[in-house]
Order: C-alpha cells, then structure tokens, then sequence
C-alpha cells in the first residue's frame, strides 16, 4: 500500500514560476508573522482570547479578517485574468496558459463566492445581531465557533491547492460531464468539492444557529415588530441558509460517489444525467445570491436611517419585502439555464418569477430614498456606500431584467455580458454594503472609528474602478463575446478589455486605501477613539453598550419597548437632562466557557479533506477518529459556563459609562 | 403601533406576549434549534428523492427495482423502524419520569430494533451487489444506494449516539444537559421514521407496483 | 453621468456596425430578440433613470448642513408612498412579464421558421474542441464550418460527443446547449449572405478558447455547388473516422467529408444515452430536451 496515496513530489508545481512566486511569497509572510507572534509571546493570548473564544463578537471579527484577506487572493485572480485576456487577443497566447488560466477564473468565483462574500455576510451577522437584539451570545456559541473554523478549514485547503496539486479547472460550478473522472482526472475537482463540503457544514450550522436565536432569544418587550431591520434581514439570509444548503451538501456528495466510487449520477454513460446537477445546483445557488444580499440590504437599512436621523421608512414594508424575497428566491433557479432547452411555458414561467422578486427589492430601494427624504444626512464613508449602492445597483437589477427575459438571455447567456450583470449586483450590492458594515460597526467592535479620509480615497477608487472594469463587458459581450476565454481572436474586443484592465487596476488602488486605511486608524487610534459607545448617535440596541462591548454585551439585560428602542430611551433621557443612565444593582452574568473544539475540529477536518483529496486511506481514518474524539470530548465537558462575578461587572460598567443604558 | 412603553418596571409574568417574553429558556432554544437542523437534514434527502425520481428509470440495460426490491424484507424494515420509534417514546416517558430502568429498558429495546432494521438492509444491500446490481451498474441503482443507504448511515450514527446518552446518563443522571440531549436524539430517531417512511413508499412500493 | 451613457454606448456600438454580434442582426430570430432588448431596455430605464436622479438629489437636499430642508423625523410612512412604491414595480413587471411571455413562445429554439422555402437539416455535434457538421440530406459533413443557403431556414439538431457546450451564432440567433445523449433543436436563418461568426459559448475545457467557426450564408446556387464539390473531395466521415476525430484536438483548421455513414447522429447518440423514459420523471414532458 502506497503510505502517500496519490500524492508524489510532482505534485507541487515547480515549473510554474507564477505560482511557485507566490506560495514563496505568502509562504514567507505566513511564517514571519508566525514568529513574530511567537517571539512577542503573544501566543498564549492569542488561543485564550481568539482561537478558542465562542464570543459571537471575536467570531465575527476573525470571519471579516478571513473574508478580507481571501478578498486579496481573489481579486489577484481576477486582476490576472483581465491582464490576460487584455493581452492575450488576435492570436497572442499571454502569459497564462490555458491549464493555469482555467484554476484562475474557477479559483476567483469559488473563494470569491465562498470564501469573500459568505464570511463577510455572516461575520457582520455574527457580530452585530446578539448585540442588536440585545442578548448577551447567539444560541450555541460552541457550535459558532466549530462553525468559524470549519469556513477556514475550506479556506486553507483551497488554498493548499495553489501549492500541491492543482484546483478545479471547470468553472465555479463544476457542471459535469466536465467535472467527471472521465473530463477532470486530476485533483482539482476534489479540492473544490472538499473545500466547500468542509465550508458547507460550517455555515449550514451558522444558519441553524442565527435562525435560533433570532427566533428564540431577543431582549424582553422585543417583538417581531420591533426588531431592527438587520436582524430581519439576517433571518431571512439564515432561513435560505438551512434550506438551501442541504441540497448543494447532497449534489457534491453525488459528483463525489461519481468520482470516488464510480456511481453514475452525472456520468456521460449508463444513465447519468448531468440536467440534474445544473438543476440542483441552481437550486443551492440563486438562493446563495440572496442569502449574500439580503444582509447586505440590512445594513443599508441601518445606515440610512442612523445617519438621516430618521427612522426607516416604511418598516413594516421592508418586513413584507425581505421575507417575499425570501420565498420568491426559491421560484427562479432555471433562469440560470434558459439555454438548456426547456419549453416555452417553462422558460416563460421562470422568466416572469424573476422579474417578480425584483419587485419586493425596488420597493426597498424607495424606502431607502424616503428614509432620506425629511432627514439631516451626514456623508459619512458608510454613506457614501450606500448611495453608490442605490445608484449602481438599480442598473445591475435592470440588466438582469433583461436577462430574466428569454429570448435575451439566449443571445446573453455565458457571455461577459452576464458576467457583467452579476458583478453588477454583486459589488454594488454585496461588498459594498459590506464596506459600509464594516466602517459602521467597525468603532462598535474596536472602539475606535476607521480613518475618513482613506475610507473616502478607497470609497472613490472602487466606485470609479469598478465601473471601468466592468461596463466595457456589457459591450464586448452584446458583441459575442464568451466568459471564460484564455486568449481571443477579435481584436475589436481589445479596446475594451484594456479600458477593463484600466478598472482593475484602479480597484487595486481601492484596495490599498483600505489597507491604509486601517493602519493610519491604528496609529491614530487615541484620536479617533470612541469614547461613549454612540459615534454615530445609534438607533438600536448595540450603541447602547461600550465601544468594545464586555464579553457578556450588557451589565443587565436591556428591555425594550418600542421599535429603535436606544433612540427612543435617548430621546427621553435628554428630555429630562438625566444623562448618567441609572445605577444598576449588579449581579453576576455566567458567559460561555472558551473551547478548542472548533479549532481542533477543523484541524482534523483540514487533514481528512487533504486525504481524501489524495487518496491516502490511512489518513482520513486517523482524521475522522480525531474528529469523532473531539466531538466525544466536547460532549462529555462538564463545565461549558464561566461566571462573571458582579463586582467585576460593575468595574467594567463604572469604568465605562455610555450616555444612555436600557 | 409603536407605542414608549416604560418597561423598566414590567414583570416578565405580566407580559402577555410569547414573542416580547425575553430569551427563550434553554431546553426550548435547544429544542427548537435542533429541529431547524432536522429541517435541514430533511431538505439534504428531498436532494436525494428528487436525483432518484429523476433517475428512477435510468437502469442502463441492467436490473430494475422491480426486479430486486424484497416487499417482505422492506416490510420488516419498517416493521422494526416504527417499533423502535415506539419503544423510544417509551424511554422519553421515562425520562420524564425519572426512572433510570425504564429508560434503559427503552434504549436497549430501540437499539435492537435499529440495529435489526440495519442488519436488514446491510444484507439487502450485499445481496444485491452479489447479483450484479451494484451501484456502479447504472444510474438508478446509484441513486437507490445513495438516498436509502444515506438514511441507514443516519440509522447507526443514531445508534451510536444512543449508546453515547446511555453512557452519559449512567455518569451524570438526569442532568438538564442530558435530557436536552436525549430530547434530540428522540426527536432524531422519530424524523429518519417518517424518511423511512417516504422511502418504503415512493423507492419500495412505486418501484415494485407497475 | 456613467449610466445614461449605457443606452448611448449600446446605440453606438450598433451603429459603429463592426461589432459582429447581438446588435448587427442578420436573421429574423436574431432582429427580434434584438427588438425586446430594446423595447425592454427602455421600459426599465424610464424608471430606473429617475430613481438614480431622485436618490442623488434627495441625498444633496436633505444634507445634513442645509438649512433650508426641512427636517421631518416623524415622516416614516405614507399609505400613498406605499401603494405607488408597490404598483410602479409591479406595472413594471407585469409589462416586461407579458414581453417575457410572448417572447418565449414566438422565438421557441425548436419552433420552426414559418417560410415558403424547405429547410435545410444540419446536425451538429460538439467535440473536443471542435464542431462538426452533419447535412444529412446532402449526404456530407464539415468542421468548424458551416455553410448555408441565405433565405433558406437551418433546421439545426444538436448533440455532445461528451462535455456540455453551446452552439451560438450571435449574429442568427440565440444559443442552444449541447449535452451528450440529449437532442436540442434550434431553429435560424440567415437573411442575408455574409460570413458570420459562431461560437461555443459554455466552457468545455483546455481548447475552448479555440471552439469558434465561421457561418457563410451564400445564394442558394453557390450553396448547392459547394455541397457538388465536396462531395468530390476530403475523407469520409464513417465510425472509424469519426473516433479518430473524436480524439481531444484544439484550434482545428476547417475541413470536409465527402460522404457520411447512415445512421451517424443517432449512434453518436446511443452512444452515451438511455432510454427515453430514463430522464426527467418529475418534469412536464415539454422540458425536456428530446432524445
């Protein structure tokens, strides 16, 4: 029995100078910071306070760092590939052969998708929903925290796959026959399919979780109806999450028993059927794109009314909005395929349900318009956001309209034009409502605000770069031409891909601004620093606590009677010009215990994926053992709380007043 | 409407309300998150039924469920299934009741009838792939495999925890984290009863009847 | 502003004219998807345009250092707001819906191209990464090209030998899917004579960057002579030949068989197929692509 499996010195890719640049580079920064680390002694605080935290608030900061750094990765592909194809026209090759080019363009939807989006969304939602409903953790902090590392688990794999061995030369959803043993020898399918099956249980566990407790645990006198909009919209998000998941689980366990054990679920012979993979696939993954936005339209939400000093308008209608959404996301998938070579009715019925669910997301963006009209609107960064969102957007939804159309789509289909719409959506909608979260609660989770001046610069640089990268698609697509093209040979194509590159180009220089960004708010932390706990003057429930908020979020437990519950009590306290808040008698609070399970959990997921990948049998039974030792041991735990005492609670509380407790 | 209410002063006992009663208890917030899980456990398999229902005739040239499904051998299968759903409500009984006899008994019965259901299938699944209808042959058989054997892998990971709780429950009694859990469990094993259910109905008896 | 300017750059890049694709049409089904692209583009454009003209307007009134907006905190619904903010989408909708509807049914891929002149048969097969052409009428086969008589309409049956891909001639008409066992149909012509150019439009592998060809639509004479003179030369198209052809190739220069074996298509079908009740049990038989 060969100890290693398939895996061999020849797996690692020495004769690509590209590649083995970067695994060089990264490889060299991961370990300086290593033993930095180390040296620093910063190890010991880094697992107590990080690693094996199950605080809803650390979980959702480590998955917004994992999301911005993956964010790099990705759009380095994606920089590539417009280079590429901006130099590689008229029977020039580039510099990417067609075996490196296709890993790339599969590569940038998966960690974008995966990897970017998905840790963006959730760690927003991590972070901010116990606070907003005014709860001390979400409902199972342990399986929270399992969950966080699972997401890193397929992270690092996919990302192994740069090193040893090759990713999935396919396209992001690895349509089979392509995606078969037969068209796909290699082991890139199986880092993909791995990675996202990893991942996969991760955020279905989130979607459990954050349904639960949005559901089951919210502040006392907080009814449906006086929920904050973000917490709505994170429902919604996390209901698609526990439908939809189960079905891509169940569709990559099939393409795995395909290719594993020769089962004929999608296979060209003996009766597969790879109609059935588009199908279910889609399935999984219109609703993916709604769990992405949904959160994304909640932060908008918030930060239009926090900074017009309005509530939202028309709140029960963004409800009615959200939760159509919701349910309508299900109605659509074969607008994905029109192609395939269904019926008329069919097509039609599918074309008309998409242009439906654009109008529960038209409404919103009115009431995001009323919510401005009548208030005193601050341009701040999130701001600034959210219009470029709100101006953007509405031309992405009307291409997709288009698309939602047959008879268009079938002259559209597969081409940059598509990849134009989705991007369109995508960006506007997705990353920069993630931008404006993540400069609007970033004071909330660090107690400092985030430099303006570069969040502007970084804000600009996106804005006008993004267009450029993309606008010329909708051109080069409307003139035949197809995504995924290693090199072209019309060079009336050129001009417009230069002017893409252009854009790319100026993305990167957003991206820098952000970096920037955040280090001159570091080094000008005591400048910036938030002091009350309401930088923004807040609305809702999280700014009624301190700028970082304790581990247990509030000394006691907030009660709520009325819909923007802080603004209202804010109201009422100036009034009578008491400004100090109450005296509390305090008493002790009893906080999840800290555990290693999830990072020990994904250790063993990562090594049993990586066998799995190669073949080597012996491994993956040690790793599912340990998995199943981990999971023993967290089961038979005796203690999973830690209580806080009440003079340590009042010590905290005293020491940082916030202007207005609930 | 949105009416201030002071709420400072408000007992939670006066608030009439379910949803403005504050955070849920624990056994409710476990409970009920265990079910969204059993939710989602229950779209994985309409995957599964759908990829059948697709591929239900796609045998290839080879052997049809009409050839191979045993209605007796499933019958017995679901004969046992549903008796140790039984003899598991029984031992949720007596975990209300506190009776530590009464919920080994109870576990020791439902264990031997799953463990039962499972020798069943093992054997049905052997004889097959003896035959020649292995999952490689065609489509369908893949299908079938995937969707019934993927509930007899939740079967004995049910199984497996079964024995786990008895475990736990002779080291710590009848802690409140204990009978959270083995409310899962009993809420687990009933949910793969009805999948059975929908198994025996729309693999066992759709393929057999003409 | 960047956006007004789309419609302005969709108007330029069809009159500019060299841009080869979906808005210089040259056949009836591709004039009338080009048509609802516009009709359609500018239902949506007359609501989204004001949209992004209120936003930034209300956003620089209502600025927090204008002294003269008046501030209304209270203004947080409107039952008029409200029913104008549900129906303008749903009017929208209901617009575009009927277009989407009616669109669907005229231009069906299979439905047939209602003309006095008998259509020609071509079948089509996708390879790796190459397009072969089967007229099995004239008994003879090309790759990576494809002529046809301009005015006659093209009664296209599509197939796979493997992975999925897509056949897309912008300039005609929409793109159909080809998988492997499955038949898809589609239905074009080409208006006037010209070269135009096709495409496989669904990524299907290392050579995909190479799987276009090139579409002379030619008067009915010229046609019918090119079809004389293949027959005379180039190698025939029979199972042996056609697993050699079959072998992964890219960027394969255009060529002719002289003659084709009976019955091709169909075993290139049987192939990789099943039994026609082997697919799509849930689904309405209209979905299906036909076997």
């Amino acid at each position: 029995m060969n100890l290693l499996g398939k895996l061999t010195l020849d797996a690692v890719p020495l004769h690509e100078p590209i590649i083995m640049g970067t695994v060089g580079c990264v490889g060299a920064v991961i370990l300086a910071v290593l033993a930095w680390v180390t040296v620093k002694g910063y190890v010991p605080y880094i697992w107590r306070e990080w690693i094996t935290s199950v605080d809803h608030k650390r979980i959702g900061v480590m998955y917004l760092a994992l999301a911005l750094i993956m964010l790099v990765r990705g759009f380095a592909d994606g920089i590539m590939m417009r280079s590429q194809q901006a130099i590689a026209a008229g029977g020039a090759q580039g510099y990417l052969p067609p075996e490196h080019f296709d890993q790339i363009f599969s590569a940038h939807g998966v960690i974008m998708i995966f990897f970017v989006a998905m840790p963006l969304v959730i760690g927003l939602m991590n972070f901010a929903v116990p606070l907003q409903l005014g709860v001390r953790d979400v409902a199972f902090p342990t399986m929270n925290s399992i969950s966080f590392w699972l997401t890193a688990s397929g992270v690092l794999l996919t990302n192994v796959s740069l090193a040893v061995g090759e990713f999935a030369k396919t396209g992001w959803f690895a349509y089979p026959p392509l995606s078969e043993l037969q068209f796909s020898p290699g082991v890139g399918v199986d880092y993909y399919l791995w990675s996202l099956q990893i991942s996969g249980i991760g955020t279905l566990l989130s979607g459990v979780n954050f349904v639960t407790t949005i559901l089951k645990l919210r502040a006392p006198g907080m009814g449906y109806m006086r929920m904050p909009v973000f917490c709505w919209t994170a429902l919604a998000s996390n209901l698609l999450i526990v439908a939809a998941f189960p079905v891509l689980t169940a569709l990559f366990a099939m393409l795995l028993l395909d290719r594993y054990l020769g089962f004929h679920f999608f296979t060209v012979d003996a009766g597969g059927n790879a109609m059935m993979y588009v199908n279910l696939f889609w399935v999984w993954g219109h609703p993916e794109v709604y769990i992405l936005v949904l959160p994304a339209f909640g932060v908008f939400s918030e930060v239009a009314a926090t900074f017009s000093g309005k509530s939202l308008f028309g709140y029960r209608s963004m409800v009615l909005a959200t939760m159509a959404i919701c349910v309508l996301s299900y109605t659509v998938w074969l607008h994905h395929f029109f192609t395939m070579g269904a019926s008329a009715s069919v097509n039609a019925f599918f074309g008309i349900t998409s242009m439906i669910i654009g109008v529960p997301t038209g409404v919103k963006v009115f009431n995001w318009l009323f919510t401005m009209y009548g208030g005193r609107v601050r341009f701040t960064v999130p701001v600034l956001w959210m219009i470029a969102f709100m101006v953007s957007f509405v031309f992405g939804g009307l291409t997709g309209v288009l698309l939602a159309l047959p008879p268009v789509d079938w002259q559209v289909h597969n081409t940059v034009f598509l990849v134009a719409h989705f991007h369109h959506v995508i960006i506007p909608g997705v990353l920069f409502g993630c931008m404006a979260g993540y400069n609007y609660w970033f004071p909330k989770a660090f107690g400092f605000k985030l430099d303006e001046y570069w969040g502007k610069a970084s804000f600009w640089c996106w804005f006008i770069g993004f267009h450029l990268a993309f606008m010329p698609l909708y051109v080069t697509g409307l003139m035949g031409m197809p995504r995924r093209m290693q090199h072209t040979d019309v060079l009336s194509w050129q001009p417009w891909l230069l002017v893409a590159e252009l854009g790319a180009v100026i993305i990167l220089a957003g991206i820098i601004c952000q970096v920037v960004q955040l280090v001159v708010s570091i080094r000008r932390r005591e400048q910036l620093r938030d002091t009350t706990g309401d930088p923004w003057d807040g609305r809702t429930l999280e700014w009624a606590t301190a700028s970082p908020p304790p581990a247990w979020n509030f000394a006691a437990q907030p009660r709520v009677g009325e819909l923007d519950a802080f603004w209202a009590k804010k109201q009422r306290v100036l009034a009578k010009q008491d400004l100090l808040g109450r005296q509390h008698k305090y008493e002790p609070i009893e906080v999840p215990k800290n555990s290693p399970v999830g990072f020990v959990t994904a250790f063993f997921a990562v090594i049993t994926g990586f066998a799995l990948i190669w073949h080597i049998w012996w491994i993956v039974c040690v790793g599912l053992l340990g998995t199943a030792a981990t999971l023993l041991a967290f089961m038979f735990r005796v203690e999973d709380e830690v209580e806080i005492s009440a003079e340590q609670v009042g010590r905290f509380d005293r020491a940082h007043p916030v202007e207005v407790s609930l | 409407m949105n009416v201030a209410v002071e709420m400072e002063d408000v007992r939670r006992s006066e608030l009439v309300n379910i949803s403005e009663a504050g955070p849920a208890p624990k056994r409710i917030v476990a409970g009920f998150g265990f079910w969204i899980f059993l939710l989602s456990d229950i779209v994985m398999f309409s995957a599964l039924f759908a990829s059948y229902a697709v591929l239900a005739k796609a045998t290839a040239g080879g052997p049809t469920g009409a050839q191979l499904f045993n209605l007796r051998t499933a019958a017995m299968e679901t004969a046992f299934l549903l008796l140790s759903s039984y003899s598991c409500g029984l031992m949720s009984l007596a975990i209300n009741s506190r009776h530590h006899l009464g919920v080994f008994f109870g576990a020791v019965v439902t264990f031997l009838l799953g463990a039962a259901f499972l020798n069943l299938e093992l054997r049905e699944f052997s004889d097959m792939i003896a035959t020649g209808a292995a999952p490689q042959r065609s489509a369908f058989l893949s299908a079938f495999f995937t969707l019934v054997g993927c509930h007899g892998l939740h079967v004995a990971i049910g199984l497996a925890w079964l024995v786990l709780m008895m475990v736990q429950l002779s080291i710590r009694g009848f802690a409140g984290v204990v009978v959270r859990r083995l409310l899962c469990f009993s809420l687990f094993w009933h949910a793969l009863d009805i999948i059975w259910v929908l198994i025996f109905t729309i693999v066992y008896l759709m393929g057999v009847l003409p | 502003m960047r956006y007004g300017s789309l419609t302005a750059l969709l108007v330029l890049a069809a009159t500019l004219g060299g841009c080869d694709g979906v808005l210089d049409p040259k056949g009836p089904i591709a004039l009338a998807e080009r048509q609802i692209l516009f009709n359609a583009t500018g239902i949506m454009l007359a609501i989204v345009i004001p949209v992004v003209i209120a936003t930034l307007g209300v956003a620089y009134w209502f600025r927090a250092s204008n002294e003269r907006a008046r501030y209304r905190p209270d203004f947080v619904y409107s039952g008029r707001i409200e029913l104008l903010v549900w129906a303008i989408p749903l009017m929208t909708v209901l617009l575009t819906g009927t277009v989407a509807w009616i669109g669907s049914y005229d231009l069906d891929p299979p439905k047939p191209i209602a003309s006095s002149t008998k259509p020609i048969k071509v079948q089509a097969v996708s390879l790796d990464w190459k397009w072969l052409f089967i007229y099995p009428e004239q008994g003879i086969a090309s790759v990576n090209y494809l002529m046809v008589p301009a005015g006659t309409p093209v009664s296209l049956e599509l197939t796979s030998s493997g992975v999925m891909n897509s056949f897309f001639v912008p300039q005609l008409a929409g793109q159909i899917y080809t998988m492997a066992g499955m038949v898809t149909r589609l239905n074009l012509r080409a208006d006037h004579s010209g070269t135009y150019r096709g495409m496989s439009a669904n990524f299907s592998g290392e050579g995909f960057a190479d799987m276009y060809f090139k579409v002379d639509a030619v008067a009915p004479n010229a046609f019918a002579q090119w079809v004389a003179a293949t027959r005379n030369v180039g190698p025939v198209l029979d199972a042996q030949s056609y697993t050699a052809l079959v072998k992964p190739s890219k960027a394969v220069a255009p060529f002719t068989y002289r003659s084709i074996a009976s019955g091709l298509f169909a075993g290139i079908l049987n192939a990789a197929s099943q039994p026609v009740a082997g697919l799509c049990v849930p689904y309405p038989t209209s979905m299906r692509a036909e076997r």
